[in-house]
């Protein structure tokens, strides 16, 4: 209830365009600060973007009430009938253009952090995707197994549980490290979506996508199958655990040991 | 009203005598090649098609107003969200404007007697019909109708993760309706290169059949492409092949390049003609040429040309797409649609506008479309896209630039039309209470969807936990779709209304300016009794107010102490008459 | 004819442009196929109405004084009526479900069709509703 009302603020400050940027507490306009660097990077070149898109929806939607509450009719009279002004159209058409301009440049740049993939990263995870579930099967920098897999516990119920329900898998990650992901599916198209992370990626059958996650907060945070994969999409739920590199190297020994007595990987 | 100018250059040897006495009552809807029957045909269907799919988005909201709901099964629920999109998209927002309005009246406004082929054109409408059918047919089906979403990704479109006859027949649908599409693209290109008035160049040509130009031949270049996917989905299901199998070697991804290739396109023959509409909604009501005329032809046809160029800003997140290329061409439809807001504000600067419904509805559009486009360039930034791909900040967006266009300025160009179609006016009152309604319910069931998106819901998903958060905002959203439902009700009873209680029209009730209202309401056969001489891009308008005719550009130049140019402000110092 | 022809020589030039740089940059093969074939989609048509636009005078739409005594004449038959297209729909989408439902709807089908096609053909000898 609580992210409600902080949500219906932000209607406010989107519709109103009155948001005042200040130190930082800058707004958000309602999306997550990026609990990843390049997640990071992404929300400063949102808070760009939505600063130049409430700046552009202003001067037009002003000059839209301008003409609506000016020009509305009074008289019979018919008005000059004028029709052009090249100049000004050239302005309205070059503007634009710089606009664009600028914002393309900013979008390249971030997109080649957000992209970027280390040479050496400390961690791999194989993330597989299926029907409807997730495996996460953890690797060493040199891509040797390292004999920890955790995935989707139960076949999907009628009802979807909170992300961090037991029914669901957990990738447990280190902050402050590369994490590298590689991506794949089992059958259909996924979406590999971490909200926190402001970042997803298609799961593409007979594709591997890679990308590196480097956490900056310690949490868990929820994660969700973002590309419709049939009947029961809407469980394809899973959770990702960010906690110190210490604990981590803990977590996966205990995991190792627990696997190595069940018997081989789960 | 009449006007009179010389006769119409219409030949008529032989098919008048037939239009005297042709078939009546149903069977003159069946056989009837008469652009203005088809029309008609298209615009009820396509309307009822809209009803059907909205009706579907209310019970997809009703669903979703609560979490952990099972108002309806999580495989209805796929079904409905499949099938609101499939027909809105396919069924409603396109045909009608190519088939519905641009079959009315583009024959009217280039002063054509009938399009170049009606009997092509009638097989159009009745492969619509029929392939609309078949398509919500799925729902009688053993295993329901298609739920594989409109996009249908393969390899979920596949015989074994969508089995049964749903599917198939949501493939047949769409072959057939998008053979009607293209046949009436033909159709069109035809009519306007080759039966237009005299003295009625490509440069005179109103904006709306301009527009619906462009559009055809984006459907040309879009629909094939379409036809030939939905081809090898087919075979893959029934054949054995694996054109997009992994197992066979085959390569999923190419489905989505095939189907944004046509899909992207698509966006644009479904937006484009809308634009139409309301460019000439505005200058009628602001009693003024349309500003920046070739300007606004020029943007059609860029984005136009650039919408073949953009597809796959639908697949940055498929890593497999080059992501500068495809963003920077989504980036520079802005340019365009840019100069179209600014000349549709240019229209109105210093005009004297009067907000009949019709009007209403067309400013409802600029303001809303606006912030549509605004998020369009947000999505357009591959790392905001990875953001918020799949989640309800693109189910915003993109309701926000459809809804803003086939159904604000469908909606215009329903009130603008209606009197021509009908010879009967619709309700002030009804028409400005709907246009309220949807323009309060819009915001309500929108702007909380851009929020849950960037809270991180995934769109099509059936049920949430509670402990996800979502849960005002979805309710506020689902409060503004009850609203949209009720104002699309005031419509309907205002089209009872008008049906029982005719208020009739004249000619040319809204002082139009194009052919189209040159003629009676609703126009004879064949169209003209008499056609005004084309001299300028607004004949009727010319005819009727001759002492106020566009000032050239010519008179610009000779008289610049007039024309300060440089601010939008000063257009027109001095000069009021 | 002239401005028809260019604004088809647009779709021509700007898809053949875009699949050249779309194939050096990108070398994506289905993409730059559907480009260089929507480039020849434009370029057919182009052709036509310019080499047309070369041999032809103007017509009275194309000519900005165009009186519409210059337009008078037969410019076309428009048939008013005709059962034969609802015929050929009704065909085409029994043949349509035939894919889905099996072979048996294709039969009705192709007969309708085909004698849509005859009628239509008839009806144009007739000339009666042309």
């Amino acid at each position: 209830m609580i992210k409600s009302s902080k949500s219906i603020k932000a209607i406010i400050g989107l519709l109103g365009g009155a948001v005042v940027l200040g130190g930082c507490n800058a707004p958000t306009f309602g999306a997550f600060r990026g609990a990843t660097t390049q997640g990071h990077d992404e929300f400063k070149l949102w808070v760009g973007f939505v600063i130049a898109g409430i700046a552009v929806a202003a001067i037009v939607w002003g000059l839209i009430f301008w003409a609506v509450a000016r020009y509305r009719r009074k008289g019979d009279e018919i008005p000059r009938q004028f029709h052009e002004n090249v100049p000004l159209e050239i302005i309205y058409t070059t503007l634009p253009i710089i606009i664009i301009g600028v914002l393309f440049y900013f979008t390249v740049v971030t997109e080649n952090q957000v992209d970027a993939v280390a040479s050496h990263p400390s961690e791999i995870v194989h993330v597989l995707a299926y029907r409807w579930g997730w495996r996460f099967s953890y690797y060493n920098q040199n891509n040797t197994s390292q004999g920890v897999a955790i995935q989707t516990a139960a076949e999907p119920k009628l009802l979807a549980q909170p992300a961090t329900s037991s029914q669901y898998p957990q990738l447990v990650i280190p902050k402050g490290e590369t994490v590298r992901i590689v991506l794949n599916s089992a059958d259909v198209v996924h979406g590999f979506y971490v909200p926190a992370f402001n970042f997803s990626r298609y799961a593409l059958p007979g594709v591997t996508n890679v990308f590196d996650f480097t956490p900056t907060q310690i949490g868990i945070f929820r994660g969700q199958c973002s590309q419709y994969c049939g009947l029961y999409h809407s469980e394809m739920l899973f959770s990702v655990k960010v906690v110190s590199p210490a604990a981590f190297t803990k977590w996966v020994s205990g995991k190792q040991m627990a696997q190595n007595q069940s018997g081989g990987s789960k | 009203m009449t006007l009179i100018a010389g006769r119409p250059a219409i030949a008529e040897a032989g098919a008048h005598a037939e239009a005297e006495h042709g078939p009546s009552g149903l069977l003159k809807w069946i056989t009837s090649t008469d652009h203005k029957v088809i029309g008609k045909s298209y615009l009820i269907t396509s309307f009822l098609f809209f009803c059907a799919a909205g009706l579907m988005a209310v019970i997809i909201r009703t669903q979703l107003a609560s979490p952990d709901a099972t108002v309806v099964s999580q495989h209805a629920y796929n079904e409905l969200f499949t099938m609101h999109g499939s027909l809105m998209l396919y069924l409603f927002a396109g045909p009608f404007a190519f088939g519905g309005l641009a079959n009315y009246i583009v024959p009217l406004q280039v002063g054509a007697p009938d399009m170049a082929f009606p009997r092509l054109n009638a097989l159009s409408y009745w492969l619509y019909l029929s392939g609309g059918l078949i398509m919500i047919g799925g729902f009688l089906t053993v295993g329901g109708a298609a739920d594989f979403g409109w996009v249908a990704y393969a390899p979920l479109s596949n015989a074994v993760n969508s089995p049964g006859a749903g599917p198939d027949m949501w493939i047949v649908a769409l072959a057939l309706t998008g053979f009607s599409a293209i046949f009436t693209g033909v159709n069109l290109v035809t009519t306007i290169f080759y039966l237009r008035a005299p003295g009625l160049t490509m440069f005179r040509l109103p904006i709306f059949t301009w527009n619906m130009l462009v559009t055809a031949l984006l459907i040309l270049i879009a629909f094939p492409v379409l036809t030939a996917a939905l081809v090898m989905l087919w075979a893959d299901r029934h054949l054995g092949t694996h054109i997009f199998e992994v197992s066979g070697g085959g390569v999923p991804v190419l489905w989505q390049n095939l189907f944004w290739f046509f899909g992207h396109p698509e966006v644009y023959i479904l937006a484009l003609p809308y634009f139409g509409v309301v460019t000439e909604i505005i200058p009628v009501f602001s009693r003024k040429p349309i500003f920046g005329y070739r300007g606004m032809i020029f943007a059609t046809i860029s984005i136009g040309a650039l919408s073949t160029s953009v597809w796959a800003h639908h697949m940055f997140t498929t890593g497999v797409v080059l992501l500068p290329f495809f963003s920077l061409m989504s980036y520079l439809i802005a340019v365009p649609t840019g100069i179209k807001f600014f000349n549709w504000i240019g229209t109105m600067w210093r005009g004297s506008v009067r907000y009949d419904t019709p009007m209403l509805f067309s400013t409802g559009f600029l303001i809303v479309f606006l912030l549509g486009g605004v998020t369009g360039i947000f999505l357009a930034s591959p790392p905001i896209d990875f953001a918020t791909h799949d989640t309800y900040f693109v189910v915003a967006h993109f309701h926000e630039v459809l809804f803003g266009s086939a159904v604000f300025a469908g909606f215009a160009g329903i009130y603008y039309w209606y009197p021509k179609i009908t010879g009967r006016m619709l309700n002030e009152k009804l028409g400005k209470t709907s246009f309220w309604l949807m323009f309060i319910g819009f915001w309500v069931t929108f702007m909380p969807q851009y929020l849950l998106g960037l809270h991180g819901m995934p769109r099509r998903i059936a049920e949430y936990s509670a402990s996800t958060g979502w849960t005002t905002l979805n309710r506020i959203s689902t409060g503004g779709a009850y609203m949209l439902f009720l104002s699309v009700a005031v419509m309907l009873v205002n089209f009872w209304v008008a049906w029982r209680k005719p208020v009739p029209a004249v000619g040319n009730p809204w002082d139009g300016h194009t052919l189209e209202w040159a003629t009676t309401s609703p126009p004879p056969s064949h169209n003209f009794y008499a056609l005004p001489p084309v001299r300028s891009e607004r004949p009727v308008w010319d005819l009727n107010h001759p002492n106020h005719p566009t000032i050239s550009h010519e008179d610009h130049k000779s008289s610049p102490e007039k024309e300060p140019a440089g601010a939008v402000g000063k257009v027109a110092d001095g000069e009021q008459r | 004819m002239k401005v028809e022809g260019k604004l088809l020589l647009v779709i021509a030039v700007f898809c053949a442009g875009i699949a050249a740089i779309y194939w050096f940059t990108g070398y994506e093969d289905g993409g730059t196929v559907m480009l260089i074939g929507t480039s020849l989609l434009g370029l057919l048509p182009a052709s036509y109405y310019l080499w047309w636009a070369k041999r032809m005078k103007p017509r009275p739409e194309d000519d900005p004084n165009g009186s519409l005594e210059q337009g008078s004449g037969v410019i076309g038959a428009f048939p008013h009526s005709s059962i034969w297209p609802f015929v050929f729909g009704l065909g085409a989408a029994m043949v349509g479900l035939a894919l889905v439902f099996g072979v048996w709807t294709a039969i009705f089908g192709i007969v309708l069709a085909i004698t849509a096609v005859l009628g239509i053909i008839s009806e144009s000898r007739r000339g009666g509703s042309i």
